[in-house]
């Protein structure tokens, strides 16, 4: 339904994504999980073709975001940080120009604004003025915006800012019941969000994919050691041998062997083989150029995007 | 089209909505009903020539507060993030927003139709000069707009929008004016561009292809430009 490769955005001065590539199939809910400014937001743009990537392709429900703009924005349903409202219409009297915006046809305007109104929750507040509107009403107002059109797809940047705790639920409740009739990518720095709602979740910090997986996978990965990083002048056969034979020790990887050779060594399960790494290493005699331990951007994103979700729900207004 | 027309009903719906619109409305009508008594008090003259010369500077003067917000309000508050996401075209949203605009300038110009039955009772005007002198007025507020929608584009402050508009529309009211004194292509390009000498031929009755024409592709040329710069955001 969504295919990203090697996209890529630069605003002058910065990169805010950088060479992201990943998938989404029909009826799947993928969650965009990464603290502030890691380029959820602009991911997001790219895909509702707001604006297009500096290189790289993305395409949604099989139109390239680029060159058949239009049909992409027919078939998807796009909800921006904030929700944008035009503050003077009357909240009915919005989504009726918003179908007809959207090419509803003329006969269908009336049920399908009464669905999207029903669907949200917002049908007693049609006739109030949507700039006076609270913050969760208006959240539903713009939910309700993209379900007009009955899209395929429906892109979601951070549904549940700013709403109070039962409004929350509310809609988290509403974004899990739409995932069976539509494929739905939502962005949120919240990890337990992710985890109600969301069957996959793809983890991004300063621009980049970090993982992209199953929460549990995910969860699972964590329990393990952290892989270490070496470096010698050895034969890679020989020091691959030895390194896999050493305690403690799940897997060995040839990284690279030009000169030197590069091993990533990945441990069983609750062990730390270092020490036995080391004496291993020391014991051969080869010269060792590197031992590290391997870099932790995965880790780090996955402690301060579950610090706490009070915490995230402080910072709004700033562009994921 | 259908989508032009959506866009015009919102536009259209939004001028009559904001408190601007009146402000800019009452003063128009006030400050041109004060001219028209006051010439026809001193030439005595069954005419709307003079009279409608200085609706056009109000005109001029009046616009910019109604076409400052017509982009840079949806730039400002995030709805263009949304309407650009709707499956528009660059092209339909500008034309929408300037046939809205367009729409409430005819509204604020209407009013002034009193001026002719108020002449039809103590003689008996020129209609065919009339009626020319407002096509006129109708070109050249389509011109005004189309700049003050192109101007709007650029920036997301109102403000600077209706500022950056009234000096524009100044320049070129007065650009002629600095023909005197220059030669050759210069004074040729002054000449032509300068509003003034394409405005007063309309008020005598006088519809004369080359105005048509100089409004015309003025008009399309801005409105042409406000849609690049609305794509604008797809290279940033």
């Amino acid at each position: 339904m969504i295919e990203v490769e090697h996209v890529s955005k630069v605003y002058p001065g910065t990169v805010a994504v950088d060479d992201i590539s990943f998938q989404v199939s029909d009826r799947e809910i993928v969650g965009f999980l990464g603290p502030n400014g890691a380029g959820k937001t602009t991911t997001l743009r790219i895909l509702s073709s707001f604006m297009p990537p500096t290189s790289g392709r993305a395409s949604v429900a099989g139109f390239d975001v680029f060159r058949d703009s239009l049909s992409v924005r027919k078939a998807i349903g796009y909800l921006p940080e904030n929700v944008p409202v035009y503050p003077e219409m009357r909240a009915r009297e919005y989504l009726t120009f918003r179908a007809r915006l959207k090419g509803v046809p003329r006969r269908d305007i009336r049920t399908r604004v009464d669905y999207a109104m029903e669907r949200c929750g917002v049908t007693d507040v049609g006739r109030r003025i949507t700039g006076q509107l609270s913050k969760g009403y208006r959240q539903r107002l713009g939910l309700a915006d993209c379900l007009l059109n009955n899209p395929r797809v429906l892109l979601l940047d951070e549904p549940t800012i700013g709403l109070d705790p039962a409004q929350i639920r509310q809609v988290r409740e509403l974004i899990h019941e739409l995932g069976q009739e539509h494929t739905v990518v939502l962005s949120t720095h919240i990890l337990p969000e992710v985890e109600m709602i969301c069957g996959r979740v793809i983890i991004i910090n300063n621009g980049r994919i970090v993982a992209s997986d199953t929460m549990e996978n995910l969860k699972a990965g964590f329990k393990r050691g952290r892989a270490i990083i070496v470096e010698m002048n050895a034969k890679p056969a020989e020091a691959e041998k030895a390194l896999a034979a050493t305690k403690g020790v799940r897997a060995v990887k040839l990284l690279s062997s030009n000169g030197t050779c590069r091993f990533r060594v990945v441990p069983e399960a609750h062990v730390d083989p270092r020490a036995d790494v080391f004496r291993c290493l020391a014991a051969s005699g080869w010269t060792v150029t590197e031992i590290s331990s391997e870099s932790l951007t995965l880790e780090d994103v996955f402690v301060r995007v579950t610090t706490s979700e009070v915490q995230g729900d402080r910072q709004t207004g700033k562009t994921g | 089209m259908r989508n032009v027309l959506t866009l015009f009903r919102r536009e259209l719906n939004a001028s009559f909505l904001s408190p601007i619109a009146y402000v800019a409305a009452t003063f128009f009508l006030f400050i041109s009903g004060l001219f028209f008594y006051k010439i026809l008090e001193v030439t005595r003259e069954v005419t709307l020539r003079y009279a409608l010369d200085s609706v056009s500077f109000f005109l001029m003067c009046v616009t910019p507060l109604v076409t400052m917000r017509l982009l840079a309000e949806e730039r400002k508050s995030g709805t263009m993030e949304t309407l650009m996401t709707a499956p528009v075209t660059d092209v339909q949203v500008v034309l929408g927003k300037f046939l809205g605009a367009m729409g409430f300038i005819v509204a604020i110009l209407a009013p002034t139709g009193v001026y002719v039955v108020a002449l039809s009772f103590v003689g008996e005007p020129d209609y065919g000069a009339i009626i020319s002198a407002y096509l006129g007025m109708l070109l050249m507020g389509a011109l005004f707009v189309s700049i003050g929608l192109f101007v709007s584009s650029l920036t997301s402050n109102q403000i600077v929008a209706a500022i950056v508009t009234f000096i524009s529309l100044i320049c070129l009211w007065i650009a002629g004016g600095f023909s005197i004194g220059t030669s050759g292509n210069l004074n040729a390009f002054l000449d032509y561009v300068g509003l003034l000498n394409h405005l007063q031929a309309f008020s005598k009755g006088i519809i004369d292809t080359r105005d048509v024409v100089y409004y015309l592709t003025l008009t399309a040329y801005f409105l042409f430009l406000s849609v690049r710069s609305l794509e604008t955001r797809k290279w940033r």
